[in-house]
């Protein structure tokens, strides 16, 4: 499993990490799917939705955003493969939580954000019994010329 | 028969599926029925009391079924019933 990640939208995404420090940083990744290969060419920057207290260990993107997500994804022409997210002070592997909550198929893409430094991503796909994720290969292309950030404040 | 759009992540469970057509009564009856249909999809919308997993939303077109009458909430053949996921994770307990 590979997921092709334009190095522009990876920064940003690192950026979008380190601008949430300490707390979570999370959106929803776009693009296209080919059998085992994903590749991103959109992100959306979503607000965490956890109440303060828990942010700086805990994201969540509401139904809401979900169902807008999809259709943003439909009206590009494009699906929603994952969802990316940041781990403060935290390894980019994922928790027993991440497990508990994550849907199969998707690629997650965690960041390790160490005292505001955005340290490298992981990314990895659960397993069809929900059982562990497995780590995906992250193939990092040279920043496209086109735009490929969509930036908004949430649904 | 009532339409059910399933969510991307879950379509590799439904034959590649988006839309499915289903029917029963209520909610709970479409849900029963979708199992039926495709049993892969159980483990990740049940846990393993069998009550559905906290991520799993169902919309009664634009209406979240936890503001109507829950899995109890009727359903017609004109209404549009959608599994919709929240997302969520973070890092708290990671090894």
């Amino acid at each position: 499993m590979t997921l092709e990640v334009d190095s522009k939208l990876l920064s940003q995404i690192h950026e979008h990490g380190q601008a949430a420090y300490p707390e979570e940083a999370a959106g929803i990744l776009l693009g296209k799917a080919e059998g085992e290969r994903k590749k991103v060419l959109r992100r959306l920057e979503l607000i965490n939705a956890r109440e303060d207290a828990a942010r700086h260990n805990r994201y969540l993107l509401t139904a809401e955003d979900y169902l807008q997500s999809e259709r943003e994804a439909t009206l590009q022409g494009l699906e929603v493969i994952g969802v990316y997210h940041s781990h403060p002070d935290h390894p980019n592997r994922p928790s027993d939580f991440d497990r508990e909550w994550a849907m199969p198929w998707f690629s997650y893409l965690i960041t390790s954000v160490e005292e505001g430094q955005a340290l490298g991503s992981k990314a990895w796909q659960l397993v069809d019994d929900r059982s562990h994720f497995i780590e995906e290969t992250i193939e990092i292309t040279p920043a496209s010329t086109r735009e490929t950030i969509v930036e908004r404040a949430g649904c | 028969m009532t339409i059910l759009r399933i969510p991307t992540p879950l379509r590799p469970y439904t034959g590649s599926n988006s839309e499915i057509e289903i029917q029963g009564e209520n909610v709970a009856e479409a849900m029963e029925q979708l199992i039926q249909l495709y049993p892969a999809l159980k483990p990740h919308l049940y846990n393993e009391d069998g009550q559905l997993r906290p991520f799993v939303n169902l919309f009664l077109n634009e209406n979240n079924i936890k503001d109507l009458q829950g899995l109890d909430t009727r359903i017609a053949e004109s209404d549009r019933l959608m599994l919709i996921p929240s997302i969520a994770g973070g890092c708290l307990d990671v090894a």
